[in-house]
């Protein structure tokens, strides 16, 4: 495996470059084909506000397959990636409008440890909120 | 209702192999908009030391949740899958999933929880493939929230 990024030219506190990642509803109806999962709250307006939410939301796969691209495009090979792990906090709702809503995901590396791995912490907001806590990846680097 | 305790460490079968192919791959990358080469492009997969292209590292999660759908499903577990979140995920790689995988996974019920009335499921999928060799392992948290009192 051939990461991009040399374990030795990294320390605590290096910042991967951060993303924004647009989420309309065709994404969502395109990752739903993708995934198999074809819970309607994530295209069904109707069913989304008759379960209690404010409207259609993203899959909390679908954000966390995002999240993780910050990583996958600074180390190059995804297969670096040895562990990744999120806690879902709040939903990211997709507006039926031309924008529909975005994730931003910054990162940084908060600890190195044995066999040229570190440990990244991610965060993802969508219109200002949290929407995944304690996320995680462990990457071996070069 | 809470659960019934005697569930944990349940093990269930293993499920049939899913055989992972280069489109459905293909399929997931464009579906996140990840224009990485090593999911599409078998010679820039092998350029990084794969055998074949590799998945996404959250590609895997439709086979193991899958199979976790089977083990909430489990008339006698009596989980409220219509009110069933998805609370926590997290996957440990021995090796990436690649296309020609046959990967086949295992469901252990980790740990049942009741708090505030919700029932909390920790569902631990260990993934295999042809040869028996470990992949991937996958925790997924699981939470029926409380029924609203009628």
């Amino acid at each position: 495996m051939t990461a991009k990024i040399a374990y030795a030219d990294v320390e605590v506190g290096t910042e991967l470059p951060a993303q924004s990642f647009p989420v309309t509803r065709a994404t969502l109806v395109q990752y739903a084909g993708a995934s198999g999962d074809f819970n309607p709250i994530h295209w069904n307006e109707k069913f989304a506000k008759d379960v209690g939410l404010p409207d259609v939301i993203a899959h909390g796969m679908f954000t966390m397959a995002e999240a993780i691209r910050v990583v996958t495009d600074w180390v190059g090979d995804p297969g670096a990636v040895v562990e990744y792990g999120v806690r879902f906090t709040k939903p990211v709702v997709v507006p039926n409008d031309d924008k529909g809503a975005t994730i931003e995901v910054s990162a940084k590396v908060a600890a190195k440890l044995d066999d040229d791995t570190v440990r990244v912490d991610l965060t993802a907001t969508s219109a200002g909120q949290k929407v995944l806590g304690m996320s995680r990846a462990v990457v071996r680097l070069a | 209702m809470a659960l019934d305790q005697s569930f944990v460490g349940r093990s269930y079968p293993p499920t049939d192999p899913y055989e992972v192919g280069r489109e459905k791959i293909r399929e997931f990358a464009e579906a996140v908009g990840d224009a990485n080469p090593a999911y599409t492009d078998p010679e820039a997969a092998k350029a990084l030391g794969h055998p074949d292209v590799i998945a996404p590292p959250t590609f895997v999660f439709a086979i193991t949740f899958k199979a976790a759908g089977e083990v909430v499903a489990d008339p006698q577990l009596g989980l409220d899958y219509s009110r069933v979140v998805h609370g926590d995920q997290r996957f440990v790689h021995r090796r990436p999933v690649r296309a020609g995988d046959r990967l086949t996974v295992t469901s252990t019920i980790e740990s049942i929880k009741s708090l505030a009335g919700n029932d909390i499921l920790d569902v631990r999928g260990e993934v295999h493939d042809e040869a028996g060799e470990h992949v991937v392992t996958a925790w997924t948290k699981l939470v029926a929230r409380a029924a609203e009192e009628a």
